[in-house]
C-alpha cells in the first residue's frame, strides 16, 4: 500500500530560484527508501517540504491518500509523521529524557511505555537519561535525535543524512539502528551522503540530481548499476 | 480671532514642524539608510541646545554670576552656534559609537537611550556646566532686529526652512553617492565579502556622526527659537518619541517622507489640542497625556499597517519595511 | 556601607524579578521588550486600584498585618495584578507582535512597536491616576528592625526577598518539572526543531508572555509597597533591567536573578560616592562595560 506520496513537488527557499523541479517520490508501507545524490540536489528541502518547514510551490504531498500539502509542521507531526534534521537536532540544554518527554508533546496519553522502547532500542541513552544532550557526542545526539522523533509512533519518519559528521563504526550502528526501527513497521525515507550504504538497506532508491529525478530502481538494482556506482557512489 | 492672529499661529506651527523635520533628517540617516536603531535622539537635542546656547550667550559678569553658571560662553553669532552644536554632537556620537556600534541593534538601542538619560541627569545635577535644573535664559536670536519683534517669527521661519532646505540637498547628494550605496547595503546586510567587519564599523560611525551633527543643528534652532533651555525639555517623549513617529509615518528611508512626517505628525499633535477641549472639565489636566495616547496609538498603527509610512521608501523597497 | 548593600540587596531582587521576565521574553522570542519597564509599574497600579478603591468598594479590611505595612487587601490584590499584567501583556503579544511575527517583521520594528507600548501604558497611568507620587498607604511610619552586624532592615523589605525567592524557587520548579515548562525550554534552545516536534510553539510564547507580565507586576508592587508609586517608575527601571539581564547572559533566568543582585548593590552602593539621582547611569556605565568586556554576560554564551 502505497503511504506517502511526493508529486510533482517544485519548491525554493526564496520566489526566484527554486531548488526542486517537479519532483515525485512514493513510499509504500513498511519500506525504505533512500534519496541521495550530489550535494545541493535538494534532498534536504524535499524533506522539508514534506513536513511543512516548507511550502511547495507547486504539487501534492499526499498521507495515504490525504493531501497534507502545506500543512504547519506540527499538524503535519500530528498526522503521524515524524522528521529528522540533520543538524540541531536536539535540544542541547535539556536531558536526554526531557529531549524525548519533547518528541510526546503531542500525545496526551501515558507514553512511559513508549519512553521504555526508546530506550531498548538506544540503551546507551537509558544510561545517561539525565545528561544534558548538549555534551553528548555526535552518535549519542543522534540516537536521541532519533529517539524523540520516534516517541510519537510515527507511521512515517523522514531522516536527513543519519549518518552526517560520524565515525565509520558510528555510522554502521546508527544504519542498524535504523534498520531496526524499519522492522516495527515504521516506513522511512531516508535522505543520504552515504549513497552506497543507504542504498544497501534500501527497498527502493531515488536518485535526485540539480533538483529533479534523474533515476529511480529498487535499492539492489542501483547498487548494481554501473554509470549509478560511477556518478554517484564514487566508483 | 483675526487672520494675522492665525497666520501668526501658523507661523509658529511652521516652525515648531521645520525644526522636528531637521531632526527627522539626521534620524531618517542614521534609521533610514542605515538601520541604526537611536533612541537615544533627545540627548543629540540636549547637546545641540546647549552647545549653542553657551556658544552665542557670553559668560555671565558680575551680580548674575552669583546665579547663572555655565561651562563656557563665547558670545559668538547665530552661525557659530549652529556650527558649535553640529561638531560637539558629533564628536559625541563618536564617542557613543566607539563603544556601541558593534553590538546588536537591540544593544545599541538600549546604549543610545541610556547615554541620553544620562547626559540629561548630568545637565539636570551639575549646575556648573550649564545652571542645572534652571537651564539658561536669554538665548540671542539672529537678525532680531531687522523687524519688530511681534513680527520676528516670519524672519525665524524664513530662517529654519532654509537649513531644512540646505539639509535635505546635502543628504540627498550624500545619499546618492557611492557613500550612500553602500550605506543602503549595510541596512540589507547584504554587504559583499569583500568588506571587512573593520570597513562596515566606519560607515555605520559615519552615519551616526552625520546624523547626530543634524540633530544637533536641530537642538540649536529649538533653542534659539524659545530663547530658553533647561533639562526637563528634553524628555523621551517630545525629545525621542515624537521623531521616531514623525519618521515612521512619513516613510523611513525618504527624506521627503521625514519633512512631510515631521509637519503630519506635528499638524496632529497641534490637532489633537482642539479634540481635548471637549473634554470634560476633570479630564483637562490631563489632556497631555490623553493627546501622547493617541500620537502612541497612532505608531501601533503605522507599525502594524503601513510601516513604509505615506512615501514610502525612495527606489527600492526595503526587506526591514516589507 | 553594610545598609547600603542591604538596601541594595532589596531593591536588587525586585529588579530582578523584572529580569528574568525580560531574560525569558528574549530567550524564548528573541525580541527586546521596551516596555517590560511598564509592564511593572502597570502591575503597581493596579494593585493600587485594588487597594484603594475595588477591594475598598466589596469590604475588605485595611488594617495592617502586624509591622507589616499592608493587609488583607494587597495580599488579595498581589496576585490579582500578576494575573491581570499577564493579561495585558499576553494581549500586546496578540495585538501587536504576533501580527508583526506573522509578516516577519524585523527585530527593530518589533522593539519599536514595545516602545509604543511602554508610552501607551505609561499614557494610561498618567490619565487615571495623574502625574504625583502615590502610596499604597500614605503616612504609615515604617521603622527598621535592627540586627546585629548593624544591619537595619524593614519588615517589608524581609518580606520582599522572601517574595522574591519563592516566586523565584517556583519559576524554577515550573520550568524544570512541567510539560509546558520543559517546552518553553526547548524552544529557547531552537524554537524550529521544537515545532518539528510538535510543539505548540504559540501557546509556548502566550505562557512566556504571561509568565514575564505577572513577574514584572511583583516587583513593581513590591517596589511600590517598599518606596513609591510613579508614573515613570517603569521607565526608570528600563535601564537597570536591561543591565540586569545582559550581565547576567541574555535569556539565563539564574544570570538575571544574580544580574538583577548585581545592579541593585552596584547602584546603592555608589550613593556613598555619587548623587542618589546618578543611580541609573551607574547601572549604564556597567552595562556598557559588561558590553565592551564580556558581552556575553557573566555565565558565558548560552549552550
Amino acid at each position: 500500500m502505497t503511504i506517502l506520496t511526493a508529486e510533482n513537488i517544485t519548491a525554493g527557499y526564496t520566489t526566484e530560484v527554486n531548488i526542486l523541479t517537479d519532483v515525485n517520490i512514493r513510499l509504500e508501507s513498511g519500506q525504505i527508501v533512500s534519496v541521495i545524490g550530489p550535494n545541493g540536489a535538494g534532498k534536504s528541502t524535499l524533506l522539508k517540504s514534506i513536513f511543512g518547514i516548507l511550502k511547495p510551490v507547486k504539487g501534492k504531498i499526499r498521507l495515504k491518500n490525504e493531501d497534507i500539502t502545506g500543512l504547519k509542521p506540527n499538524n503535519v507531526a500530528q498526522k503521524g509523521i515524524s522528521y529528522v534534521p540533520q543538524v540541531d537536532n536536539v535540544f542541547p540544554s535539556l536531558t536526554i529524557q526531557e529531549n524525548l518527554e519533547m518528541g510526546a508533546f503531542i500525545r496526551d496519553d501515558d507514553f512511559s511505555r513508549r519512553l521504555n522502547e526508546i530506550y531498548e532500542l538506544f540503551p546507551v541513552l537509558g544510561e545517561r537519561k539525565k545528561q544534558k544532550a548538549g555534551h553528548l557526542s555526535g552518535g549519542q545526539r543522534q540516537m536521541v535525535a532519533m529517539g524523540r522523533a520516534l516517541m510519537v509512533d510515527p507511521t512515517v519518519l523522514l531522516l536527513d543524512e543519519p549518518s552526517a559528521g560520524l565515525a565509520p563504526n558510528l555510522v554502521e550502528m546508527i544504519f542498524e539502528k535504523i534498520i531496526s526501527i524499519n522492522k516495527t513497521g515504521v516506513s522511512m525515507i531516508i535522505v543520504e551522503q552515504n549513497a552506497r550504504e543507504a542504498l544497501k538497506m534500501a527497498d527502493y532508491g531515488y536518485v535526485l540530481a540539480m533538483g529533479r529525478n534523474v533515476l529511480d530502481d529498487t535499492g539492489d538494482s542501483l547498487l548494481a548499476n554501473e554509470e549509478v556506482g560511477r556518478l554517484y557512489l564514487g566508483g | 480671532m483675526e487672520i494675522g492672529g492665525i497666520i501668526a499661529y501658523l507661523v509658529s506651527l511652521a516652525i515648531m514642524a521645520g525644526i522636528y523635520a531637521v531632526f527627522a533628517l539626521g534620524l531618517n540617516i542614521q534609521w533610514g539608510y542605515t538601520g541604526l536603531f537611536n533612541i537615544g535622539i533627545a540627548g543629540f537635542f540636549c547637546i545641540g541646545a546647549y552647545t549653542s546656547a553657551m556658544v552665542t550667550t557670553p559668560m555671565p559678569t558680575g551680580i548674575y554670576a552669583q546665579y547663572v553658571h555655565q561651562l563656557f560662553g563665547l558670545d559668538f553669532p547665530f552661525v557659530f552656534g549652529l556650527l558649535g552644536a553640529a561638531l560637539v554632537c558629533g564628536i559625541v556620537a563618536l564617542l557613543i559609537g566607539i563603544p556601541t556600534l558593534r553590538l546588536g541593534e537591540d544593544y545599541l538601542a538600549i546604549a543610545t537611550l541610556g547615554i541620553a538619560e544620562t547626559f540629561r541627569l548630568i545637565f539636570n545635577n551639575e549646575t556648573w556646566l550649564a545652571n542645572g535644573p534652571r537651564g539658561l535664559m536669554g538665548l540671542p536670536q539672529p537678525l532680531h532686529n531687522l523687524v519688530q519683534p511681534q513680527n520676528y517669527n516670519y524672519i525665524y521661519l524664513i530662517i529654519v526652512l532654509l537649513i531644512v532646505v540646505i539639509i535635505y540637498l546635502l543628504i540627498e547628494r550624500a545619499i546618492r553617492s557611492p557613500w550612500g550605496r553602500v550605506l543602503r547595503a549595510i541596512r540589507e546586510d547584504e554587504v559583499s565579502a569583500s568588506m571587512s567587519g573593520k570597513d562596515i564599523f566606519n560607515f555605520k560611525m559615519q552615519s551616526l556622526i552625520f546624523g547626530a551633527m543634524v540633530m544637533g543643528i536641530g537642538g540649536a534652532l529649538y533653542a534659539h527659537y524659545t530663547k530658553a533651555i533647561s533639562p526637563s525639555v528634553f524628555t523621551p517623549l517630545y525629545g525621542t518619541f515624537i521623531i521616531w513617529v514623525m519618521l515612521m509615518a512619513g516613510g523611513s528611508g525618504n527624506n521627503k517622507g521625514a519633512i512631510l512626517g515631521a509637519y503630519v505628525i506635528w499638524g496632529i499633535w497641534i490637532g489633537t489640542t482642539f479634540l481635548t477641549d471637549f473634554l470634560p472639565y476633570t479630564l483637562k489636566a490631563r489632556a497631555p497625556y490623553i493627546r501622547f495616547l493617541i500620537i502612541g496609538v497612532l505608531l501601533e498603527f503605522i507599525l502594524l499597517y503601513r510601516p513604509q509610512g505615506l512615501l514610502g521608501e525612495e527606489k527600492k523597497v526595503s526587506k526591514l519595511i516589507e | 556601607m553594610i545598609e547600603l548593600t542591604v538596601y541594595g540587596i532589596v531593591f536588587g531582587s525586585i529588579i530582578s524579578l523584572g529580569a528574568i521576565g525580560l531574560t525569558l521574553v528574549f530567550g524564548i522570542i528573541r525580541f527586546a521588550n521596551f516596555a517590560h519597564g511598564d509592564l511593572m509599574s502597570s502591575g503597581a497600579y493596579v494593585a493600587l486600584f485594588m487597594v484603594t478603591s475595588a477591594l475598598a468598594w466589596i469590604g475588605i479590611p485595611d488594617t495592617n498585618f502586624g509591622m507589616l505595612s499592608f493587609g488583607w487587601r494587597m495580599l488579595i490584590a498581589f496576585p490579582v495584578a500578576m494575573f491581570a499584567v499577564a493579561a495585558i501583556a499576553i494581549a500586546l503579544d496578540r495585538i501587536l507582535y504576533r501580527k508583526l511575527r506573522a509578516k516577519k517583521s524585523h527585530a527593530v520594528i518589533m522593539a519599536m512597536s514595545s516602545l509604543g507600548a511602554a508610552f501607551i501604558l505609561r499614557m494610561l497611568i498618567l490619565i487615571f491616576w495623574g502625574a504625583d507620587s502615590l502610596f499604597y498607604r500614605p503616612g504609615m511610619l515604617r521603622p527598621a528592625i535592627e540586627f546585629p552586624l548593624n544591619i537595619k532592615i524593614r519588615p517589608d523589605q524581609i518580606l520582599i526577598l522572601i517574595v522574591v525567592f519563592s516566586l523565584v524557587v517556583l519559576l524554577h520548579l515550573y520550568l524544570q518539572k512541567t510539560k509546558m515548562g520543559k517546552a518553553m525550554r526547548a524552544t529557547a534552545d531552537n524554537m524550529e526543531l521544537a515545532l518539528v516536534s510538535g510543539i505548540d510553539t504559540e501557546r509556548v510564547i502566550m505562557m512566556t508572555w504571561g509568565l514575564g507580565g505577572g513577574l514584572a507586576a511583583a516587583g513593581g508592587i513590591l517596589y511600590g509597597i517598599d518606596v513609591q508609586l510613579h508614573p515613570y517608575m517603569g521607565w526608570n527601571f528600563l535601564i537597570p533591567l536591561f543591565a540586569a539581564t545582559i550581565l547576567g547572559t541574555v535569556g539565563n533566568i539564574y544570570g538575571a536573578l544574580v544580574g538583577g543582585l548585581v545592579i541593585g548593590i552596584a547602584q546603592q552602593v555608589s550613593t556613598a560616592f555619587l548623587m542618589p539621582t546618578y543611580k541609573p547611569a551607574v547601572a549604564f556605565i556597567l552595562m556598557i562595560l559588561i558590553l565592551l568586556f564580556r558581552p556575553k554576560g557573566i555565565f558565558g554564551g548560552k549552550e
